[in-house]
């Protein structure tokens, strides 16, 4: 059964959205969707739902969400660390692709804003027997990234800088960003460092928000509209538990492995060539680097001079991150759905910072501290080759 | 009109059972020994032990001890204060010990902090360094306060 997205909202994402609850933003992230979508709300016939407790500091916040996701249709809750957003779009997509529903709908909330900081929070998704006295989080196992690269593969602070200037830039363009200025690669650099070598302006923010994906299947996506996003493959996987356990913090392996997984079920030969724009989950500017190389757009040891020399801007070969990308917004437990949706409204034709006659998009969320992947190939083509 | 806002504390004690292996591992902490568990199908020391191997799927039975030495795989020096988390500056990195085929976290120390660059440079990856033990061990994983270079 082929399966396309028909629909994408999302809210304007901010450091707090104090003027809505949790199913308020979901309430918002739902009317826009059905909006794009030309859709109703009696016309979706079940939800996943998607959070990454306890950022809000509300466990289980599908029970206050269900209101605004329908009281009576059949709704899942999904929670995979940072990859929830996309991993909530497979659940709504394999309901289709199973042949069980005709339309469902991806929903998910998440209120970074509302907590103190983020780290503490991540640090509980850390091992409480070995590892979690170390106060260990995120933004801890991207720098071990960031110094292992630089290390294996003569990387500057600078070439990491150009990945947070693209985005920012990128960002300006996007209503829906949360941080929205310009920076130049000395701005970057005179950032504070929190995690070295990483510096404050090579980080995500904390931010409030929610969005909402619609798919539907294939004779309903062509009456819904001319230009649906087709879901041409999708994958996940899973790395080891334990840090240590994988001994190469320069390369990203288990990305590597999903990646060749998703571009054979998709038929892609050439990612270089055959993916036009690429919504990768690049919360630190390292992580960019290591994904195009992981994903085979880059050779190992050459993705750190992709921003640099412009690659990945808008004109160039490989536009990645349009939308500003995690690094400008990150409403963790939402942020894969907002890859997901942008993959897709590139391939419609309809991003607010278009790439121009995008045809083929690469949606990416990691999470977990690095240990899930989740992919997915979107096109305005059914199928790919 | 200002937006009501109201604060809420979460502050619930748990108590996490470290099961038998882990348990082992503690104790023998407090003999000033590092132990590792083999796994039988791909014969990986795994350390911190564990009861199977993940990649493997088997159990892990055979017990070997590590040395307290070992080679820096990468680290990070944080000095930003994070509510809950250590006071910074403080380094972390992962070593992984002589023996063992898997990299442990740890604390990095003995040197001072307050340069990142320079403690990049000291720890750099492929360093030799060295535990340095509690006086009083009680069998816990900060019984090794930190690893220091190997002079």
């Amino acid at each position: 059964m082929r399966v396309a997205v028909v629909g994408f909202g999302q809210t304007a994402f901010r450091t707090k959205r104090k003027d809505k609850t949790h199913p308020e933003l979901a309430f918002e992230a739902i009317n826009a969707a059905l909006e794009h979508a030309g859709l109703e709300f009696k016309d979706i016939e079940a939800v996943a739902y998607g959070s990454m407790d306890p950022f809000d500091g509300i466990y289980c916040p599908e029970r206050w969400d269900a209101t605004a996701c329908g009281l009576e249709k059949p709704i899942m809750k999904i929670s995979t660390g940072g990859t929830t957003g996309m991993t909530t779009a497979l659940a709504a997509y394999e309901h289709v692709a199973s042949g069980l529903f005709d339309l469902t709908m991806a929903v998910c909330v998440q209120r970074v804003g509302e907590c103190v900081d983020a780290q503490p929070v991540l640090n509980t998704a850390v091992d409480p027997i070995y590892e979690r006295y170390s106060g260990l989080g995120a933004i801890h196992v991207a720098s071990f990234q960031a110094t292992a690269y630089m290390a294996k593969y003569n990387a500057t602070e600078e070439d990491l800088a150009w990945v947070s200037v693209k985005d920012h830039k990128n960002a300006l363009k996007n209503p829906y960003a949360h941080i929205k200025m310009d920076v130049s690669v000395d701005d970057v650099l005179n950032s504070r460092v929190v995690c070295s070598p990483l510096k404050l302006l090579e980080c995500c923010p904390r931010s409030d928000g929610a969005a909402a994906v619609i798919f539907a299947s294939e004779e309903i996506a062509k009456k819904i509209r001319d230009n649906p996003a087709w879901v041409v493959a999708e994958t996940t996987i899973s790395d080891s538990y334990y840090l240590g356990d994988r001994l190469s913090f320069a390369e990203w392996d288990s990305l590597a492995i999903a990646g060749r997984r998703l571009f054979r079920d998709a038929g892609i030969e050439r990612p270089e060539k055959d993916i036009d724009v690429a919504e990768l989950y690049s919360p630190f500017t390292i992580q960019e680097i290591l994904e195009l190389e992981a994903l085979g757009f880059a050779e190992k040891g050459e993705g750190k001079e992709f921003a640099r020399e412009g690659v990945t801007f808008m004109d160039g070969d490989i536009p990645t991150n349009p939308s500003g990308g995690v690094l400008c917004t990150n409403p963790i437990g939402a942020t894969g759905l907002v890859r997901f949706g942008e993959a897709a409204m590139q391939v419609m034709g309809e991003a607010k910072n278009q790439v121009d006659g995008a045809e083929v998009a690469l949606s990416h969320a990691w999470g977990g501290t690095l240990q899930f992947h989740t992919l997915a190939v979107l096109s305005s083509k059914k199928k790919l080759g | 009109m200002e937006v009501k806002e109201f604060e809420v504390w979460w502050k619930i004690p748990f108590k996490h059972s470290a099961g038998l292996h882990a348990t082992k591992f503690f104790e023998g902490l407090k003999d000033g020994k590092i132990l590792g568990v083999r796994c039988e199908r791909c014969g990986r020391v795994l350390v911190p032990p564990r009861a199977f191997c993940e990649r493997c799927h088997a159990e892990t039975s055979e017990w070997v001890e590590v040395s307290d030495e070992g080679v820096i795989e990468t680290l990070t020096v944080t000095y930003m204060k994070f509510t809950g988390l250590p006071d910074p500056p403080y380094a972390v990195g992962v070593v992984k010990l002589d023996g063992a085929d898997t990299g442990m976290l740890c604390f990095l120390g003995g040197i001072d902090l307050s340069d990142w660059r320079k403690v990049h440079e000291t720890f750099k990856p492929g360093t030799r360094v060295k535990a340095v033990w509690r006086e009083k061990r009680e069998g816990k994983i900060t019984d090794i306060e930190y690893f220091r270079p190997v002079q």
